[in-house]
């Protein structure tokens, strides 16, 4: 989040009420859980770090809501080299695949069992993500992520039939 | 309406005898009540595309009993199963199956008329049926200057010509791209809220996850029912948390 906010001053110095609208209006339904305080802590956090410059308007209090927030030529090189990032997340796979392997091999649980308990976990969330997605107005900025949460829970679903495969029959020499 | 809209009891299929016997449905039970949407999932050749061929009363079980509107429809006779599954069931199929001659308000006047109603109310369901799914402007086109899913939306108007009980959808966006497969699940999503029951079978995640409960089989046979609306924790409000959006 520090890195969307630095980027989000890049072209103009922002109120932190700002910068909450405009990341909110960007992540439409996903973004609903974000309040302003965050905003307010990542900016603090960036001042601290030399990152951004908050001016308070003259004659007002010193209160974070009263600053225009700006971007410092650190700023501005943190910006550019997130930009030309290309870090992804990892999706954290190992963690499933082991506790099948674990539950088999002790005979703690069906790992049949388990990959159809996390499979109507995965298609609630599916099911969520995918009402937000229909309702989404068809201009909003939030589409394409909604899209890409989908296109994950489907691909996590299909590795869950993956593991169904090679669990079934293989189960009980899993032993 | 008492009772569930569909039930099917220990309803058995079999394809092929000997050695090449296929137990394309074995031993399901299965109660749909009203309003509810089910959908079937599982990988291709498990059964689904059978089982809801006998729950539409579109083929005959081996053994067991299917019940539309507690009326049992395995033992009718052709011909009042015809009309059952003209009056009652509305079918959705993958290839849309249109009467290519035939206009898309056209084709979903016919079974309106079928049904033995006036032709002026025919066209009055099919004027609003089109522009539920969307399609008043193109009423007087031929299927063949539709796109595949703008014919999909005019299958499923005219699945919805005669108000059924049910509709049974069979792969309903097997041969749509994304943009039409969202156009087809606003429109499911639409018939849930507005209390069609509705029985959809797919191996689409997408589709499935539009349904109120979900049933997977394999060989024939039930392996997992759940409910996906399940009471649950997090409202939208919590989206933000798959992200993992934070300070």
């Amino acid at each position: 989040m520090q890195d969307a906010v630095l980027a989000l001053l890049a072209k103009e110095p922002a109120h932190g009420y700002h910068l909450h609208a405009r990341l909110r209006r960007a992540l439409g339904p996903l973004g609903e859980s974000m309040n302003r305080g965050q905003i307010y802590v990542t900016l603090a956090r960036l001042e601290r770090a030399g990152l951004v410059v908050g001016e308070r308007a003259e004659g007002l209090p010193e209160r974070p809501e009263r600053k225009v927030y700006a971007l410092t030529p650190a700023g501005r090189e943190r910006v550019a080299a997130w930009l030309a990032e290309t870090g992804w997340p990892k999706p954290d796979l190992a963690e499933f695949h082991l506790k099948l392997a674990a539950a088999a091999a002790a005979r703690l649980a069906d790992p049949l069992e388990l990959v159809a308990a996390q499979r109507r976990e995965l298609l609630r969330r599916l099911r969520e993500v995918q009402q937000a997605a229909l309702a989404e107005p068809a201009e909003s900025g939030a589409g394409p992520l909604l899209e890409g949460v989908v296109l994950r829970l489907r691909a996590d679903l299909r590795w869950l039939d993956v593991c169904e495969r090679a669990w079934s029959g293989a189960g009980a020499e899993g032993g | 309406m008492r009772g569930p809209v569909l039930r099917a009891r220990g309803l058995v299929k079999h394809h092929g005898r000997g050695q090449s016997l296929v137990r394309a449905v074995d031993e399901v039970d299965l109660e749909v009540h009203a309003g509810q949407t089910l959908a079937v999932m599982g990988p291709s050749g498990c059964g689904k595309s059978t089982l809801l061929h006998l729950l539409g009363g579109l083929e005959r079980p081996t053994a067991g009993e299917v019940w539309v509107a507690g009326r049992r429809i395995d033992t009718l006779s052709e011909r009042a199963l015809a009309r059952l599954r003209r009056r009652s069931v509305g079918f959705v199929f993958q290839a849309f199956h249109l009467v290519e001659e035939l206009s898309a308000a056209e084709n979903v006047e016919l079974p309106v008329l079928l049904a033995g109603r006036s032709p002026r109310e025919a066209r009055r369901r099919a004027s609003l049926l089109l522009d539920r799914v969307g399609l008043a402007d193109r009423a007087r086109h031929l299927p063949s200057r539709l796109s595949g899913g703008q014919r999909q939306r005019v299958a499923i108007a005219r699945a919805l010509a005669n108000e059924p009980l049910v509709v049974l959808a069979d792969e309903p966006t097997g041969n749509l791209d994304t943009a039409a497969t969202l156009d087809v699940l606003r429109i499911f999503e639409d018939l849930r809220a507005a209390g069609q029951t509705l029985v959809i079978v797919t191996h689409d995640e997408r589709v499935a996850a539009t349904a109120d409960r979900l049933v997977s089989m394999r060989d024939g046979m039930f392996v997992d029912d759940t409910r996906l609306t399940a009471a649950h924790p997090r409202g939208l409000g919590g989206l933000g948390g798959m992200l993992g959006l934070g300070g």
